[in-house]
């Protein structure tokens, strides 16, 4: 980027996060949008901490829920416990594999590729980089568009477990592994949510000294 | 006509201006293309349409079965309700009060709230504590995940499909056609335009 471009920021004006009217922000902390009344920040308030701390807590409940069991099958007496990878390959036995492919990217790739992507992100923030700002903005918007797809496991026990209670026949439990996995859909959609894109441009204007 | 406005992007903080959008384009940041607004046609009417349809089939999907299971002469049925306390009781409050909040409350508090601005701003009325619902609004939406479970469902079918046979009950097609009003509801609607019409309306 050649000369510092005309920003909101520059301008001494704040989009609203909620309704995004551009308003003027006087010194004083506490302003309010004079449209809709959200609080108004010129960026998102302590950005790079929050989403440092969730995507830690993510990465954290990442591991039990991959290792650990998201339901148990208990069919005439013979029980039978799912990881999430073991729940795909299952698909795949069955010749599911477009759904296979569906559940694998869902609940292992996207969850997976959030991470990456946040730290990679929050990295070269840190370094306070210049590189491509445009595709660095196109990786965050990929990272909060797609977050929500992963809560398909979560839906898939549920009704599993809601369908299948035949007593001694057959019967389906939800195991602590899903409530990893749910942990980790909030968590990233969180982490996305209050990391502020607008950073990577301010590294961008920065003066060099 | 809509007034010349400066808009800041909400990717990249950059000034755009933003004249006179055709209905049914996009303006997009010319730095980053970040959207800045997307005009619908008609978007308070339209989106009101469709979160009135939404209404009707949110009560009936949720009133009924979606799904019932058929193992060697024994059945099962299954609402959206009961697959939540099945959770409960399986100690597993956690992913009950999750799955309760993305396929019930979420679009619940959507579809209650779409109602309660739109319907009185078609009537040119506004109504009272527009801004902190529709700020409210702006909270919900990401949580309210009817697509997904969409998705979801299809893929318990056929992992039950060995098992037992599966029958859709009356409430599987309202989910259907609740999951196509809502994201129809979402994509027709133009929150700069609810707020032009509160505007004119002060």
């Amino acid at each position: 980027m050649s000369a510092a471009a005309a920003t909101a920021l520059s301008a001494s004006c704040a989009s609203c996060h909620a309704c995004g009217f551009l308003a003027r922000v006087p010194q004083s902390h506490g302003a309010r949008c004079p449209r809709c009344q959200e609080a108004l920040h010129a960026r998102k308030p302590k950005s790079l901490e929050r989403t440092w701390a969730l995507v830690i807590a993510a990465a954290i409940c990442y591991v039990p829920a991959n290792v650990f069991p998201v339901m148990t099958v208990t069919s005439l007496g013979k029980a039978q416990s799912d990881t999430i990878l073991s729940g795909v390959i299952y698909l795949l036995h069955h010749g599911m594999w477009p759904l296979a492919l569906v559940v694998f990217i869902a609940s292992v790739f996207v969850p997976l590729m959030k991470l990456v992507i946040l730290v990679f992100l929050m990295v070269s923030l840190h370094r306070r980089s210049r590189w491509r700002p445009l595709e660095r903005t196109r990786l965050y918007r990929i990272t909060e568009a797609i977050g929500r797809w992963s809560m398909v496991d979560i839906y898939v026990v549920t009704i599993l477990v809601a369908l299948v209670k035949l007593g001694n026949l057959a019967t389906i439990e939800a195991r602590p592994g899903a409530v990893f996995f749910g942990a980790v859909v909030v968590l990233t959609m969180v982490a996305a949510e209050s990391f502020d894109p607008r950073l990577i441009w301010d590294r961008c204007e920065a003066r060099t000294p | 006509m809509t007034p010349e406005r400066w808009v800041g992007c909400p990717d990249c903080d950059l000034l755009n201006r933003l004249g006179e959008i055709p209905e049914g384009a996009a303006a997009r940041c010319r730095r980053c293309g970040g959207l800045l607004r997307k005009r619908r046609p008609r978007s308070i009417e339209r989106t009101l349409a469709l979160v009135i349809g939404a209404a009707v089939l949110f009560a009936v999907a949720n009133s009924f079965p979606f799904l019932s299971f058929d193992m060697k002469g024994q059945e099962t049925q299954t609402t959206l309700i009961t697959g939540v306390t099945d959770l409960w009781q399986q100690d597993k409050p956690e992913l009950a009060g999750l799955v309760l909040l993305t396929i019930f409350l979420a679009p619940l508090l959507q579809i209650a709230i779409l109602l309660y601005v739109l319907l009185p701003l078609n009537l040119n009325r506004v109504p009272w504590g527009m801004a902190r619902a529709f700020r409210l609004l702006r909270r919900v939406e990401p949580w309210s995940m009817m697509e997904v479970f969409m998705i979801g469902i299809l893929v318990a079918v056929v992992k039950l499909m060995d098992m037992a046979q599966i029958v859709a009950g009356p409430a599987l097609w309202a989910f259907i056609m609740l999951f196509l009003l809502i994201s129809g509801a979402v994509a027709s609607l133009d929150p700069q335009a609810v707020w032009e019409r509160v505007e004119e309306r002060r």
